[in-house]
């Protein structure tokens, strides 16, 4: 039944691509259109790297299986979304203005934690097919770790970029963390696990 | 100094944001793919062409109504602005209390075209329809011991939703010094493009004054308190650390959000350098002689 329904994963990932784009021939992107398509897409690498955290816990306790190979998918979309979010900041935002970039990197947090974070996704992505992964053998599961340094850097950079009502970036920062602390070797063993049958 | 003149007839511009956002964006990838600039023409200089009135009306960050920006002109149905009366207080001769419409009748509001620079980086220029605030502090005659001016905006949770947000103290609370609140660049606004203020941008009666951040500009106000001490506005009480009392537009002091040296005009694509004093130095720098802005943000 999964195994079946895994393509979708496809549709539903392009679906925030398809509505942003959308949303653009229409002209509905707000008055701000730079700032929300960067918010949005931000928000879509957000979303799409706590379910790519989803999957390895619900098939420990589950025994799904079949979700395994969306891991790897929503692993690269997100980078895809994460990749978009930045090149908007740097192509659209500030328009390749580097000596306003640079400023920006270095005087603001939020901007450089951000930044951090795609640089950790960038050789997960690279790494993420079969080949990187026979080549790189007991090591990949290591480098594959950076995940979760990621994640909790984007949910810093969300924390950080907020005005003032943190609310919204600690219910994904929640999230996260509880994603991160079933993978925590006394909790894992601690909750209950499916037999194969 | 880029001030901007009042014009008798403001022409409502059609430009569609969409429209310059395809144009540059097409620029945009140009240049991503390495075309040379002189293929795309040299930066027009920036000129302050008035935003239009539906990005005026349709964007706004009045967080009594809501936080975001595209919803509030959607939340304000139920918000009723009329009668309406604004007590003047505090340590003056004369307190007074005005109906706004004998405001307009007794202040002849004019129209004054101001930018208008939000501290998240994104500006606009609005036509607004205002007289100064120093002919009501003219009216009510302030004693020696006014220092300050205390603005307090409507507290109505039951018709501004947002007020019912625990995060913030409500009402809304901003202030000025008394010399700050005399220039005459600082008005009491009625009216946005010969039209009455809409209950989105403050309606009825609203303080303008554009040499500052936007959240100074405090709307629906029903009262102002003539003080002796500094009154502590709720985004210091939020975040003191990033909004000060002065709250002066400075490039050369960052905000650990948002670019404070640049600003995206409304329905315009590329960066412009913020100006100092939002472009208003010569009528207000004087007023700041000698503090540090830095401290003093
Ligand atoms: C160099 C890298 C990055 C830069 C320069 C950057 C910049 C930004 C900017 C300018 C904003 C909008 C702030 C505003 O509200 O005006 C933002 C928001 C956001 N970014 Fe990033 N970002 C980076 C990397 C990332 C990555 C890797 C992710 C996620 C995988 C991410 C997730 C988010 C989220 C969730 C938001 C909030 C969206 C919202 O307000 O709804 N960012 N970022």
């Amino acid at each position: 039944m999964i195994a079946r329904a895994r393509w979708l994963v496809h549709p539903l990932a392009l679906l925030p691509l398809a509505l942003l784009f959308y949303d653009f021939l229409i002209d509905n992107l707000t008055a701000n259109p730079i700032q929300e398509i960067t918010q949005r897409t931000g928000k879509t690498a957000l979303i799409l790297l706590i379910l790519t955290l989803v999957v390895t816990p619900v098939n420990r306790h589950f025994r799904l299986p079949d979700l395994v190979p969306l891991r790897k998918r929503l692993g690269l979309y997100a980078f895809l979304y994460a990749t978009l979010h930045l090149s908007i900041f740097v192509g659209l935002d500030y328009f390749f203005d580097w000596e306003l970039i640079l400023l920006e990197l270095s005087e603001k947090l939020y901007v450089l934690v951000g930044l951090t974070a795609w640089l950790l996704l960038l050789p997960l992505a690279v790494t993420s097919t079969k080949g990187w992964q026979r080549r790189l053998g007991k090591r990949w599961k290591g480098l594959h770790r950076l995940i979760y340094v990621a994640a909790s850097a984007v949910i810093l950079h969300f924390l950080w970029l907020v005005k003032s009502d943190i609310r919204e970036p600690l219910a994904y920062g929640a999230g996260v963390a509880l994603l991160l602390t079933l993978r925590l070797p006394p909790v894992r063993r601690w909750l209950p696990r499916r037999t194969p049958e | 100094m880029r001030a901007i003149t009042p014009l008798n007839i403001t022409p409502e511009p059609l430009y569609l944001n969409r429209r310059a956002f395809m144009r540059t964006f097409g620029a945009g990838l140009a240049v991503a793919a390495g075309a040379p600039a002189t293929l795309l023409g040299a930066p027009s200089e920036p000129t302050d062409l008035p935003t239009s009135f539906k990005d005026i009306t349709h964007y706004n960050n009045f967080y009594e109504f809501s936080s975001n920006k595209q919803a509030v002109a959607r939340m304000v149905s139920g918000f009723e602005t009329t009668p309406w009366q604004l007590e003047v207080t505090g340590r003056v001769a004369k307190p007074a209390l005005f109906d706004v419409e004998e405001l307009i009748t007794r202040f002849q509001p004019e129209e004054r075209v101001y930018r208008l620079r939000c501290v998240e980086g994104w500006s606009m220029v609005i036509p607004w329809h205002g007289f100064p605030l120093a002919r009501i502090l003219e009216a009510v005659q302030p004693t020696p011991e006014a220092r300050y001016l205390k603005f307090i905006t409507v507290h109505r949770p039951r018709q501004m939703p947002g007020q019912k947000n625990g995060w913030y103290h409500w009402p809304y609370v901003e202030g000025l010094r008394l010399d700050e609140a005399l220039n005459d660049l600082a008005i009491l606004a009625t009216g946005l493009y010969a039209k009455k203020l809409l209950a989105q941008n403050g309606a009825p009666v609203r303080l303008v004054v554009p040499w500052k951040y936007g959240f100074k500009s405090i709307k629906s106000i029903v009262r102002i308190e003539l003080v002796k001490s500094r009154p502590t506005s709720l985004w210091m009480r939020a975040a003191p650390h990033e909004y000060g009392f002065y709250a002066n537009v400075n490039p050369k002091v960052p905000h650990p959000r948002w670019s404070q040296a640049s600003e995206r005009r409304i329905g315009e694509f590329r960066r412009r350098r913020t100006l100092m004093y939002n472009g208003y130095e010569e009528q207000v720098a004087h007023l700041y002689a000698g503090m540090d802005l830095k401290a003093n943000y």
